[in-house]
């Protein structure tokens, strides 16, 4: 047996990709959710990080430091497996979908936070002065500044997020990773394998492919 | 005399040990073009920024605008509204073209509809020369015709005060007059003015009244005359003669 064929098996990919595109599916719809809630969730948690009293500050800066610490994989775990000895039952897709949100808001709130500030404290002055109220210095000036800034490091998290997908494969949820496991040992042949792995990059590589130049245009334009 | 229009008692300002304004006291009627001289860290930018609230102060200070208090919360909203001010560094927001900077206030804070905000700020960018330039973004302007459209984004919402934070100090020096003749021209419209500024033959020619500020305190106020040509104290004289005798 060669190595051609026993990792680009052309008939067993053709068998096994209709299986493999059926989870891609369920890999970009379990990323896709994530990462708008995790978007949503990272600028409420960023906004009140920054203006909210010292109390709801520190317990926001508590959440941020914890999820970010505690490894995506461990949180899943418990939220799949733990949860349900106090009787919160979630589907797979909302376990890996909860844990994902929870760690992504964040990093999105770190992100957000940091492009906040990056704006010059002119322009919160400016538009003080002239008697806009908070949230339309936050809607009108400061955020569509923001998000120039924000653009690479939100793409970078998107990213992560998609790749960390995978890691619901470990709560029965038949995404990407998880179809090809089953097609392998269906037809006893790691093609499958070899096949999400592409399909993996095909999804990513054109995303790390525009960050590294959306950061090259705007570390060109700073200068 | 008018009744004064802002009214400014015990005013102090400190960071942490350091005093920078030692309890000052002031009114400035309607209507009046006050320009305020003094020293770097003499507490004039410190000053005017009260008056907007941007600089918080410390309790027992009192400052009042057309009888409005200058507190935190829904009256300073309201002070907001009637005090524009025009920074030394401009401000502009960069993402928005220049008729949009002028345009977003009154649309926002007024109410006012889109097309009546864009018929006045046409009207204003005319009157500060701009109005060729309307639809470019400000890093397309100089700094001169940035700091005129500045101008007219404060008085897009028709200001009973304008507050004017160095107005010209961020100006390459052949762009400080065109700046000051808008200045000049608002000066004769009735507004109230309060100009914290180096140009002293700004002062001496368009103020009704020169404050002189160093160390956190009023040394002296009058009329320019009475504070360029026969200044009483000595800080002033030697202030003007540091700037004026070069």
């Amino acid at each position: 047996m060669d190595l051609f064929s026993t990792f680009f098996n052309i008939p067993v990919l053709m068998q096994s990709l209709p299986q493999l595109m059926n989870g891609l599916l369920v890999t970009i719809g379990i990323g896709a959710t994530s990462i708008i809630a995790g978007l949503i969730g990272g600028l409420f948690l960023a906004v009140l990080r920054l203006y909210a009293g010292p109390v709801v500050t520190g317990l926001v800066r508590a959440y941020i430091d914890v999820f970010r610490s505690i490894p995506l994989l461990v949180l899943l775990i418990i939220v799949y497996y733990a949860l349900p000895f106090v009787g919160i039952r979630l589907s797979p897709f909302f376990s890996a979908v909860t844990a994902l949100t929870l760690v992504s808001a964040a990093y999105t709130a770190e992100i957000f936070r940091a492009g906040i500030e990056a704006i010059p404290k002119g322009q919160f002055e400016a538009s003080a002065a002239l008697g806009l109220s908070n949230r339309y210095i936050m809607t009108d000036i400061i955020l569509p500044q923001a998000i120039r800034i924000v653009i690479p490091p939100l793409t970078n998290n998107c990213i992560n997020v998609l790749k960390d997908t995978a890691l619901a494969s470990v709560v029965a949820m038949p995404d990407l990773l998880k179809q090809a496991t089953q097609a392998q040992a269906l037809s006893a042949n790691p093609t499958p394998l070899i096949g999400a792995a592409v399909i993996y990059l095909i999804l990513l590589l054109p995303m790390v492919r525009y960050v590294a130049h959306l950061e090259k245009r705007f570390s060109r334009g700073r200068s | 005399m008018k009744a004064p229009l802002i009214k400014i008692s015990n005013l102090r300002k400190t960071y942490g040990q350091f005093v920078a304004l030692h309890g000052i006291n002031l009114d400035i009627a309607q209507g009046e073009v006050l320009c305020v001289v003094g020293p770097s860290g003499s507490g004039k930018s410190t000053l005017i920024r009260c008056i907007n609230h941007l600089e918080p102060f410390e309790a027992g200070s009192e400052i009042t605008v057309d009888g409005i208090p200058v507190r935190p919360g829904p009256d300073l909203d309201q002070v907001r509204a009637e005090v524009g001010m025009v920074f030394q560094s401009f401000n502009l927001f960069p993402h928005m073209t220049v008729l949009r900077n002028v345009m977003l206030a009154p649309i926002r804070v007024r109410k006012m509809s889109e097309a009546d905000a864009e018929k006045r700020a046409r009207d204003l960018l005319e009157r500060v020369g701009i109005s060729v330039q309307a639809d470019k973004y400000p890093a397309q302007l100089s700094g001169g015709q940035q700091q005129r459209v500045a101008i007219a984004r404060a008085l897009a919402m028709e200001p009973r005060v304008l507050l004017f934070d160095e107005p010209t100090s961020a100006l390459d020096p052949e762009m400080v007059g065109e700046v000051l003749d808008v200045m000049k021209k608002l000066a004769g419209t009735g507004v109230t003015m309060v100009v914290v500024t180096h140009e002293m033959g700004f002062a001496r020619q368009v103020a009704d009244r020169v404050l002189f500020m160093d160390g956190g305190a009023i040394i002296e106020a009058g009329t320019p005359s009475e504070i360029f040509d026969a200044p009483k104290e000595e800080r002033t004289r030697n202030f003007l003669h540091a700037v004026l005798d070069h």
